[in-house]
């Protein structure tokens, strides 16, 4: 059956059977091969998407629970400030090594950044600690989103 | 293959140069092989056209552990040119030109991109370079000494001309490929700094892709399942559950396994899913029995790694004696990228598309499951989302081409999160027996050190063999030591058939560090002694003892620490560095520990990216810490038990301790840094929690009262 779902802002339509997870219809039918599938049963984070800016494991949502919700993947990160001053703050403080968690990271951090301005290391723990690195970068991500943070602080601010 | 490290730079490459006659392309191909129309080719590794765009054909794997990066800055070294400014691609699947200077094949593996391509790299920098100097100076009719090259340009300063490396091109590759071009010796500009990695940016907007990404036009999704009982066969299996899936194409039968083709990973996991195959056969053994096997070979006298002295009468007449049995457990890689493998296979071709750490390797199983010769088969590398020696192997690119066989479409295969931990190439249950002849003030006199453990470099990597002994199983396992009398015995066991077993983080030196740094601080701590002032008191002067004062200074070793808080220090050579670690562990309310802080100092020799060698470093301990706390692969009836992160556990960022690293300023050759990170770390942590009140921790991974509630 064909299913209509809003993807990074756009409104596009799926031939699937309504119990595929999300995750495949972005990476095989949608070719937004950025989110990535590590587990299938929300246990590492790879596969971390936004719907209506919350964060959520697409492995294990069911395209017919998305609904109305518009669903967000890493392609778009850069569309929000805080997408932005994320994905510079893994480059300044050269977060990556493999690279295969960091889309979820990133999206994690995003939702988190989203509700929490200034997080402490223990509202990072507590938001992160789903998201396997196995390259063990932790360090540099709890780093880079308080940089981030402070950041984003700074040119609201100036603004 | 870690711990032949250090005699690597010399004379095991000759000996790999001598045993792989043939393989081993270290330099150039002849320069009539390589020009090529409009750009310069001096060799299989750069490219550089018209529009002076430089090309590097990466012959290392990029697993994250920065090889492109490196490898990239040698050349560009040379090369006189942005490190930014290189174009990179991954080499593909060949031995005979992309083969590893100190391995023959084409392996990345061992800690040694950075020390194999230190000339490999530097040389065809060097020689593209020259090259282009000689060509200007040709066509300006000057002596090419008066010359040099600088942010891709030749210059002339007597004349003030210049020209591009784009300009240059077309008269360079009429020009003979120098065999020995000059290499820069100091006065480095690009090796040694933080450069940015190249592969960054694509990893942060969601465009890098891995080979679980490849999309090849026309491409079919299968999701596979191999026979979960060891060695056991595909029965049969009724394939209409599957086919009733929406975009469910076809099931696909193996020997061992079945497969669901479809349109879509979705499609071919819920088809799998639907399918109820029977299996038969296989061999139900448990890990009981595998632990019994080993101590069994622990009995048994094997054969003499390495003699000094005479340790069995040094034992005699010592003192007293120590012994201690440790057991290290089975445990899986679980990169988080699963496996995958795409191939395109016609009646005239096989192309294949895989992250690969032995692209070589899985053409040649690519050429054999496909029936195809060599020639005939191209071996796309990919990057990979971590290695950690899983992909070493060859074994699901073998069962992809014979998937792609039944299939009429380029194939991309998949494996689950379950099929990924249960058909691993495990690190296998290694055991040690040490007994150690001690003096009347409790030095050592006399270390024998009996190793039980698998001969995976008879398989894998033959050069690192000698005389029936294993010498990555053997690294590192108390020579190390200032020790007068010594005796390694290597006893080979091997487990059952159908269990694939093979190198992980850290391999050898990994599992002997832990068991060497636990003994030599058990013996320091029944002489009375410091830890620290124990192990110095056991070494020469040299890179060892120097990173141990580094560490214990940085550390700030022997400074009151808060009740139920302790350090715990450990040392080892390994992949051509030298690495000490200070953990700090404090325990909980409940009687748990956790790890706090984390004191490193490596001696890697010449550093040729600080970043690149901490990120290693912090990535090694996350790793062998996540193993610690929780690794072991158990089997029970020939099935493995666990199946994905929630009973094989790994590190969290909850659990990651504050990391502290330390680099030693040297001009030595480089050695490897991706491991001794994992090496170190066990021991370390181990020694603290003793030094915490704790027990003598000598098997792993830590029994759950020790670990913090978290």
């Amino acid at each position: 059956m064909t299913i209509t779902i809003t993807v990074n802002d756009q409104m596009r339509e799926v031939d699937s059977e309504p119990d595929i997870a999300l995750l495949w219809v972005l990476r095989d039918m949608l070719g937004l091969t950025g989110t990535k599938f590590g587990c299938g049963i929300a246990m590492c984070g790879a596969c971390t998407v936004h719907l209506d800016g919350k964060a959520r494991r697409s492995c294990v949502t069911p395209l017919e629970s998305v609904g109305s919700a518009s669903v967000a993947t890493i392609e778009a990160l850069d569309r929000t400030p805080v997408g932005r001053a994320l994905q510079k703050a893994w480059l300044d403080l050269e977060v990556v090594q493999c690279g295969y968690c960091q889309s979820g990271q990133l999206m994690q951090a995003a939702a988190l950044l989203a509700v929490n301005g200034s997080p402490t290391d223990a509202d990072i723990d507590r938001v992160m600690s789903g998201n396997i690195c196995r390259c063990g970068t932790y360090g540099r991500i709890r780093a880079a989103i308080k940089l981030a943070a402070t950041g984003i602080a700074a040119a609201r601010k100036a603004a | 293959m870690a711990s032949a490290a250090p005699l690597l730079t010399r004379r095991s490459f000759l000996l790999a140069a001598s045993t792989t006659a043939g393989a081993l392309a270290i330099g150039f191909v002849p320069a009539e092989a390589a020009p090529r129309a409009g750009s310069l080719e001096p060799d299989q590794f750069i490219r550089i056209d018209r529009t002076g765009t430089v090309t590097l054909i990466v012959p290392f794997a990029e697993m994250g552990q920065g090889a492109l990066t490196g490898g990239t800055m040698l050349v560009a070294e040379e090369l006189e040119v942005a490190p930014a400014s290189i174009r990179t691609e991954l080499a593909p699947g060949d031995d005979t030109l992309y083969g590893h200077a100190l391995f023959g094949d084409q392996i990345t593996g061992g800690s040694a991109s950075i020390r194999g391509g230190w000339m490999t790299m530097r040389r065809a920098g060097a020689a593209a370079r020259t090259m282009l100097i000689q060509a200007a100076a040709r066509q300006w009719s000057v002596d090419p000494a008066s010359c040099h090259a600088e942010a891709g340009i030749v210059i002339h300063p007597a004349s003030g001309r210049r020209a591009g490396y784009g300009e240059l091109v077309d008269i360079a590759r009429t020009l003979p490929v120098p065999q020995s071009p000059q290499l820069r010796t100091s006065g480095f500009k690009v090796i040694g700094t933080p450069v940015r990695r190249l592969d960054t940016p694509a990893k942060v907007n969601g465009t890098a892709k891995f080979g679980f990404d490849i999309h090849v036009p026309g491409m079919v999704h299968a999701a596979v399942m191999a026979c979960p009982v060891l060695g056991g066969r595909l029965g049969s299996v009724d394939p209409a559950p599957a086919l009733a899936v929406k975009g469910v194409r076809q099931v696909v039968q193996l020997d061992d396994a079945v497969a669901v083709v479809a349109d879509h990973g979705g499609a071919a996991r819920k088809g799998l899913a639907a399918l109820g195959p029977r299996w038969s056969g296989g061999q139900r053994i448990s890990t009981a029995a595998l632990i019994e096997g080993c101590d069994r070979a622990l009995a048994r006298s094997g054969v003499t790694a390495e003699a000094r002295g005479n340790a069995a009468q040094a034992r005699t007449n010592a003192g007293s004696v120590f012994e201690a049995t440790y057991r290290l457990p089975m445990l899986a890689h679980a990169a988080l990228e699963p496996l995958s493998c795409t191939v395109s296979l016609t009646k005239e071709a096989c192309e294949v598309w895989v992250g690969s750490q032995v692209p070589g390797h899985a053409r040649k199983a690519a050429a054999e499951a496909s029936g195809l010769p060599l020639a005939k088969v191209k071996v796309n590398n990919q990057l990979i989302g971590g290695g950690f020696g899983r992909r070493l192997e060859h074994d699901w690119v073998r069962q992809a081409v014979l998937i792609a066989k039944q299939v009429d479409a380029p194939v991309k295969v998949i494996w689950s999160r379950e099929e990924d931990m249960r058909h691993d190439a495990y690190r296998f249950h290694n055991h040690s027996h040490v007994r150690v002849g001690l003096d009347a003030a409790g030095m050592p006199v006399s270390w024998e050190h009996r190793i039980v453990a698998p001969g995976v470099m008879f398989r894998f990597l033959p050069i690192f063999t000698k005389d029936g002994v294993d010498l990555d199983a053997v690294g590192e396992s108390g020579s190390q030591y200032a020790i007068p009398n010594l005796h390694i015995d290597f006893v080979r066991h091997e487990p059952p058939p159908g269990l694939l077993v093979g190198n992980w983080r850290g391999v050898g030196t990994t599992r002997n560090a832990v068991i060497v740094e636990g003994v030599i601080d058990e013996l320091a701590r029944k002489a009375g002694r410091d830890p620290v002032a124990y192990r110095r008191a056991l070494l020469e002067p040299g890179r060892l003892r120097g990173v141990l004062d580094r560490v214990a200074s940085d550390a700030g070793w022997g400074k009151p620490l808060p009740n139920g808080t302790a350090r715990g220090v450990a040392i080892a050579p390994g992949f051509g560095s030298y690495v000490g670690m200070v953990a700090e562990v404090a325990r909980d309310a409940g009687g748990g520990f956790r790890v706090t802080r984390i004191f490193c100092a490596i001696d890697t020799g010449q550093v040729v990216n600080p970043t690149l060698v901490r990120q290693q470093i912090e990535g090694g301990i996350a790793f062998g810490l996540g193993a610690v706390l929780y690794g072991r692969i158990t089997m029970e009836e020939g099935r493995i038990v666990e199946s994905n992160f929630h009973d094989y556990r790994v590190l969290r960022m909850n659990e990651m301790p504050e990391v502290h690293v330390a680099l030693i300023d040297s001009k030595e050759e480089p050695g490897g840094v991706g491991e001794p990170g994992t090496a170190i770390l066990a021991p370390a942590v181990l020694n603290a929690i003793r030094a915490a009140g704790g027990p003598r921790v000598t098997s792993l991974p830590l029994d759950p009262s020790l670990v913090a509630r978290t």
